[in-house]
């Protein structure tokens, strides 16, 4: 396997305009990105930012009020698509009463020509979980792994995590992500990961999707959205922005004394005499969620395409 | 069988995919690795240590490029040179000559960091800032987390 597992030309999930309406206001508004197949893609954002409501309209349990959403060109909800996209929802909904072999076995009944017993065995085996007990009497981490073993059996392209490890411990979260990246290296699969916990994500997704208040914030391969930014350091006093930083993009800054600090999205280079480093993955992040007035960014790859090129 | 194992330290503020660079190099210096080896599958890699399985086979990219593995399409990637030195093995007067000095850089009552600061001293001025240079690239090829 000399590939990336990435396929840049073929669309797994792309947004148009996309919004929800709840009764309290509005879930999503006006969101556009485009995720390309073969990602890992993390889902960051403060809670009620849309995140769940995005992965259950993508799931297809959910319609849109305005725009769209396609995953592999079509609706979620198109019976072509549906057997080629695993959600587990944050509360893992499982029946209690079914033993780990019977939920398996529903597993296999409602994804026919397609179930992979043995990669769903062989999660739940890892975890030593007996196949003969019931579901309602394991731990929260087990019920988490039997989800997951349901996910994986279906042998999904594009599968849909919402705050998958945040019940487990780190051993098992260990576990359970290394099986995920196995399962994700072997068969190119697109993984979408909704998570607060900052650190699980490092390292593991190679695409991020950031959202607040039912907006995308950033959108883009991890890599390109740290080199678009800068973390500037130098003296500067006063409370208006250093001129030197005009025509620039000033996510967030801050001064203390005679030391002034920016995260910045720099236009060419910056004149004046500044420490510049890249942020860290967490430094990106939290800039952006402190600072919500920042306008948005979408890497070309994450910029809707076209009907044409949403391969199937 | 599995010839070496990644070690993974997200903490170091080096993209993951250098260290498994920099590691896979280190085992070839070492003989750890020898040419014709197989490297351990993208796959076999991230059940490991639950990294993205793309960097892996960014940084295998990366050893392709600078000749020192090469893909065989649906084998795996195999070694293709060493990069042991005969003349820095365990064996060889070089090193038995630096062990002597370090033998007596202690009898002269040097400690562990007195003779590091030296040794980096002398390195500087036998080779100039070139290995210096290396390591300034390699934390500027920290780019993100692939």
């Amino acid at each position: 396997m000399t590939d990336l597992t990435f396929q840049p030309d073929r669309t797994a999930l792309q947004a148009v305009g996309l919004g929800v309406k709840h009764r309290r206001g509005w879930a999503l508004r006006d969101c556009s990105f485009r995720l390309p197949a073969g990602r890992i893609c993390a889902l960051v954002g403060p809670n009620g930012a849309g995140k769940s409501t995005l992965l259950s309209l993508a799931a297809g349990l959910r319609r849109p009020t305005t725009g769209s959403l396609t995953a592999f060109g079509a609706g979620p909800t198109d019976p072509a698509i549906r057997p080629r996209v695993a959600f587990v929802a944050q509360e893992k909904p499982l029946y209690p009463h079914f033993t780990v072999a019977d939920t398996l076995r529903l597993g296999h009944e409602l994804n026919p020509g397609v179930w992979d017993q043995a990669a769903a065995e062989r999660l739940v085996r890892d975890g030593g979980l007996p196949f003969g007990a019931r579901v309602g009497s394991l731990s929260g981490g087990q019920r988490t792994r039997v989800a997951l073993a349901l996910a994986f059996g279906k042998k999904p392209e594009l599968l849909l995590l919402d705050e998958p490890m945040s019940d487990l411990d780190p051993l098992v979260r260990h576990q359970m992500m290394a099986a995920l990246m196995a399962e994700a290296a072997e068969r190119a699969t697109t993984v979408v990961m909704a998570s607060h916990v900052l650190a699980e994500l490092d390292g593991v997704c190679d695409y991020l999707l950031l959202m607040a208040d039912g907006q995308v914030r950033l959108a883009g391969e991890v890599e390109d959205l740290i080199a678009a930014h800068t973390l500037l350091l130098g003296r500067h006093e006063g409370p208006a922005l250093p001129p030197e930083l005009a025509g620039h993009t000033v996510v967030e800054s801050r001064a203390t004394g005679r030391q002034f600090s920016a995260l910045v999205r720099t236009d060419g280079p910056v004149a004046g005499r500044w420490e510049a480093t890249e942020p860290s993955l967490e430094e990106l992040l939290l800039a952006h969620l402190r600072a919500p007035g920042a306008p948005a960014l979408l890497t070309p790859s994450a910029e809707p395409r076209g009907a044409a090129k949403a391969a199937a | 069988m599995r010839v070496v194992e990644f070690r993974i330290d997200r903490r170091s503020g080096v993209a993951t995919y250098l260290q498994i660079v920099l590691q896979v190099k280190q085992a070839l210096r070492l003989g750890l690795l020898a040419p014709g080896d197989k490297l351990p599958t993208a796959k076999e890699v991230v059940a490991a240590t639950a990294i993205n399985p793309n960097t892996v086979l960014k940084a295998y990219r990366e050893l392709d490029r600078e000749g020192l593995v090469e893909p065989r399409p649906g084998l795996g990637t195999f070694v293709r040179r060493s990069l042991a030195r005969p003349e820095a093995a365990a064996d060889s007067p070089l090193r038995a000559e630096l062990a002597d000095w370090t033998d007596r850089a202690r009898a002269a009552g040097l400690d562990r960091e007195d003779v590091a600061a030296l040794v980096a001293s002398v390195l500087d001025e036998g080779f100039g800032d070139h290995a210096r240079r290396e390591a300034h690239d390699v934390n500027k090829g920290n780019k993100g987390t692939a």
